[in-house]
């Protein structure tokens, strides 16, 4: 039995014999041109549009809505004169149309985020109308006899719009993404998903799977016991869950703020709808990201307005621009460097460039003034305690009450006293204090086992930064991957971690474990952790020591 | 000829819904509606792919023009519905 990762996007767990969605034929490498290509080519997107809006009576509204759009989609004047033009020019009417869609289709991606996710609408209509232009059968999903897990490149959104809810049981798809039509119809559907399967290309019709829409993972031949065991045990974790809600606290009732990672406006909106205390890492690049020029205040401002929103009465933990050589700004890049993880990043940068924070922090204010969210500001990448001084004054002087630093830099952890007391809190970046403190490169995939958060040194320095915060009374969180972890998650409770971020789907089972377990006993599980020789031992004293009822839901 | 400046309302900016709405609106008007980004050359307001590649995110300033009896009444209505946002119902 094999398992690989995908991203969950629909709950639950399925299981059946593959069926793979036809991808769309290819024209001819050499296709001859024709005398009636504007002909053909008006006649092949018309019988597509009329295919889709004649199910639209049979299905639901949203997938009605979606049927109609992509019909839209398929008289759309550009497409269609954009094809005619290609073979005016001498191209076949299959080729001709497939560069028109693909023409459109580089536009929306370069445009990024939720307009190249329509990139697969387009596709989905070109490839039906080249298949009415070569007379092969329509792309898309096979007509269905028997029950299956469908696995496709991506779904297009009619396809999925229209499936056979009583045959599919679950569906895998090689790209897409939380805001794709998959992922958004198929929890409507309730039906299981989980997408960006890379390793899906390679699987078979009438190979047995097993998904699990809620972990993303992917078992390949599975036995039936152990799809047996994976149901009992969600069915026990989601009755589990149901009877915890509410803030973050041990068994003895210790505060652990539960808090959510957000990179964005559309993140911020999802994350708004859970059941979180707030926001533990909002992460800013994506307002610098695809600019080209440096966003203005009221274009910052505007934006972190919206990400503040949904949180009005809670908590939102700001991170100032976290860029450097690898992911270089077009307008603040220092150049090429030999190390970029070493070099001039995160609030190095900001000091190389301070209007550019500036900026941001006016904007910051601006926003937080115009909003019910309590808004605490921190920098990425702070070495020590000048820094955090330097860093602090700037965020108070632009009228931002509560200013923290990441901890992510083992200096900073080890003198987390001194640091500590020129900000008002501090949040421990987990995978790069792992990086740094096993000098070992996250890019680096064979290092894996090195950047382990569990690696005994890396919480050794974790204690340190805590005792460090406990010394000035200031509070310390986790705005990590590992926060997301439950058996860390008590580890990090018990070192004395007031807060954990991570992403909004995990927080459910954390609370959990966390309710389950009182203060000593987290504290207890850490010394155990610390004590070990190994990650893997340390992982495994935990889960061997924790509460019955966690461990089995785990 | 007249033109429009409005700023785009809809939250996540002029994407397959909002885009949708504008083209059907448009697509009443008895004369050719050019939209464009600022600055940016004109194309059809009856293609919502072309309108898409636009890229027009929400906050962002968007002309519109067109020439003929009426020209003025239709423009106004259609900068109204930019302006508005398109997304607030359940996006689909």
């Amino acid at each position: 039995m094999t398992v690989v990762q995908g991203l969950g996007v629909s709950a639950g767990i399925a299981f059946g014999p593959v069926v793979r969605v036809g991808r769309g034929v290819r024209p001819p490498d050499t296709e001859a041109a024709a005398s009636d290509a504007e002909q053909q080519i008006r006649a092949a997107f018309e019988s597509v549009a009329l295919d889709l809006e004649s199910r639209v009576g049979a299905v639901e509204d949203t997938a009605a809505g979606i049927l109609t759009a992509t019909a839209m989609l398929a008289r759309d004047p550009s497409l269609i004169d954009g094809a005619i033009a290609r073979a005016n020019g001498g191209a076949g009417p299959a080729t001709a149309i497939d560069g028109a869609t693909r023409e459109f289709m580089d536009q929306f991606t370069a445009l990024g985020g939720y307009f190249a996710e329509r990139a697969a609408d387009l596709r989905d209509v070109g490839d039906r109308a080249i298949a009415v232009v070569l007379g092969a059968p329509a792309p898309g999903v096979p007509p269905l006899t028997d029950e299956c897990v469908l696995v496709a490149y991506d779904l297009a959104p009619a396809e999925t719009a229209t499936l056979d809810r009583t045959k599919v049981l679950g569906i895998i798809t090689q790209v897409g993404g939380r805001t794709s039509h998959t992922a958004i119809l198929a929890a409507q559907m309730n039906i299981p998903a989980v997408v960006k399967v890379t390793e899906a290309e390679d699987f078979t019709d009438g190979e047995l799977v097993m998904i699990d829409g809620d972990t993303g993972s992917v078992h390949l031949q599975p036995s039936q016991e152990t799809v047996d065991a994976r149901r009992a045990r969600n069915d026990r974790r989601a009755a589990a869950l149901s009877h915890v809600s509410g803030p973050g606290a041990t068994q003895d009732g210790k505060q652990v703020k539960l808090l959510a990672n957000i990179g964005g406006v559309e993140d911020a909106v999802a994350a708004g709808k859970y059941d979180v205390e707030g926001v533990g890492l909002f992460r800013t690049e994506f307002v610098f990201l695809s600019a080209a020029t440096a966003p203005t205040v009221e274009e910052q401002t505007e934006t972190y307005r919206q990400v503040f929103a949904p949180f009005d009465g809670r908590r939102v933990v700001v991170r100032t621009l976290d860029a450097g050589a690898d992911k270089p700004l077009a307008f603040a890049d220092l150049g090429a460097e030999e190390n970029p993880a070493l070099g001039r990043r995160g609030l190095r940068l900001s000091a190389e460039l301070p209007d550019l924070l500036d900026a941001q922090l006016e904007a910051l204010a601006l926003a937080a003034a115009d909003t019910g969210a309590d808004v605490w500001v921190m920098a990425p990448m702070v070495a020590d305690a000048q820094e955090a001084a330097w860093f602090a004054r700037r965020v108070r002087e632009n009228g931002l009450r509560n200013v923290g630093v990441m901890i992510e830099i083992p200096a900073a952890a080890l003198r987390s006293s001194h640091v500590l007391a020129e900000v008002d809190f501090g949040s421990l970046g987990t995978n790069d204090l792992a990086q740094y403190t096993m000098a070992a490169d996250r890019m680096q995939g064979e290092l894996a086992e090195l950047l382990d958060p569990w690696q005994p040194a890396v919480l050794d320095v974790v204690a340190a930064a805590c005792h460090g915060a406990g010394v000035n009374g200031k509070p310390m969180g986790v705005c990590g991957e590992s926060a997301g972890d439950p058996l860390m998650a008590l580890v990090l409770a018990g070192l004395g971690c007031s807060s954990l971020s991570m992403a909004p789907s995990r927080v459910p089972l954390v609370r959990f474990a966390l309710s389950r377990h009182t203060f000593a006993q987290c504290q207890r599980l850490a010394y155990l952790a610390r004590s070990a020789r190994t990650a893997v031992d340390a992982r495994e004293a935990v889960r061997a020591e924790v509460a019955a009822d966690l461990a089995s839901i785990l | 000829m007249s033109t429009r400046t409005v700023t785009i309302g809809s939250s996540v900016g002029l994407h397959a819904r909002p885009a949708a709405i504008f083209v059907k609106a448009a697509s009443e008007a008895t004369m050719p509606v050019t939209i464009a980004k600022e600055g940016g050359n004109p194309v059809s307001a009856n293609s919502m792919i072309a309108i898409m590649a636009l890229g027009a995110k929400h906050g962002d300033a968007v002309v519109l023009t067109a020439e003929g009896d009426g020209a003025d009444e239709y423009l106004d209505s259609l900068a109204a519905l930019l302006a508005t946002d398109l997304d607030a119902e359940p996006a689909s």
